[in-house]
């Protein structure tokens, strides 16, 4: 008799290499239907899955053993694709909401991660400015991109001006649904943060 | 369609499949922590046990298991942290200098870009 237990809830995605031995993290974050899950799509090599974190909020008595009544719990949902990088690395993208609630998880989720995405609707730019103001107060270097949606025209010098950027903070458009496009993005962050490493290894 | 399934399971369930635990901090498990299984699933064990022995025949990534489960990632890592305990999984870490605010070295940086470039 086979004694197999039966395997048919496994996932349809393509399983990681064997010698996978470490995972790496890039955030995009942006307001509602700026195009986030579309670009980590993009990129992924696999269909963005979705999940959630809960937490329970500050105040409520760790020693309360009265079950879950009274505790007030904040459940917030993200994305994310995955690009195998090499045999060894993966790198996971999530698509974070930027609201505030968000940002009381954010080092639960996502101490560590090498750097963030904004991406910007410039038709609501002011979206934008309260995740560039948690990213300057985490220290998570970050680059800025602005989805271009069909009709829109983007000037940069403006949205520069618009969001108080700094002028070593990359400034770039895209389109979040196309591929090399999505990808220069991601190669702006890393080449951003591999600028940062050699400023800072070659100060005394 | 995650959220709607969670809603009607209620906290009793997630409070129940974790045996009333809400910590595991001891194994350091991070989202992108890669789990790989060390035994094969046996008759009688917790269902979501013999889904992740399942899942992590090949290595996966906690949030993956956390997504496939649609289960919060929290209690995904209390369920992690037992079966670690019990020696039917290993963990595959980030390396401890990322952890943290400090910037990554220049050669893992480089390995980074090739793998982007390369996409």
């Amino acid at each position: 008799m086979d004694s197999r237990i039966s395997d048919r809830h496994l996932p349809g995605r393509a399983p990681l290499h064997e010698t996978a031995a470490e995972g790496v993290k890039i955030v995009v974050v942006g307001g509602f239907g700026v195009g986030k899950t579309t670009l980590v799509g993009a990129v992924s090599e696999i269909r963005p899955l979705s999940t959630e974190e809960v937490m329970t909020q500050a105040g409520a008595g760790v020693d309360d053993n009265s079950g879950a009544a009274g505790k007030t719990t904040t459940t917030v949902a993200f994305d994310f694709g995955r690009i195998t990088l090499d045999e060894e690395l993966v790198l996971y993208l999530f698509g974070a909401p930027g609201q505030e609630r968000f940002w009381f998880l954010w080092d639960k989720l996502f101490a560590g991660t090498l750097g963030a995405v904004v991406l910007v609707d410039t038709r609501r730019i002011s979206d934008s400015w309260y995740a560039i103001d948690r990213l300057e107060h985490h220290g998570t270097p970050f680059v800025v991109a602005c989805n271009n949606f069909p009709g829109s025209t983007v000037d940069l010098t403006a949205v520069r001006d618009a969001l108080s950027l700094s002028e070593d903070v990359p400034l770039i458009d895209c389109d979040a649904r196309d591929r090399q496009s999505a990808k220069r993005v991601l190669l702006a962050l890393v080449n951003r943060l591999y600028a940062l490493t050699s400023a800072r290894e070659t100060t005394p | 369609m995650i959220r709607r399934k969670l809603d009607n399971e209620g906290p009793d369930r997630l409070y129940t499949l974790t045996r009333g635990r809400s910590r595991a901090d001891h194994h350091q498990l991070d989202l992108v922590t890669l789990i790989v299984s060390r035994a094969e699933p046996t008759r009688g064990m917790q269902s979501e046990h013999v889904r992740i022995l399942q899942l992590c025949r090949s290595p996966t990534a906690v949030v993956e298991i956390s997504a496939d489960l649609a289960l919060p990632v929290s209690v995904v890592k209390v369920l992690l942290s037992d079966m670690l305990d019990a020696g039917q999984l290993s963990a595959r870490n980030p390396s401890a200098t990322r952890i943290g605010t400090s910037l990554p070295d220049a050669d893992f940086l480089r390995k980074v870009l090739v793998g982007l470039e390369n996409l």
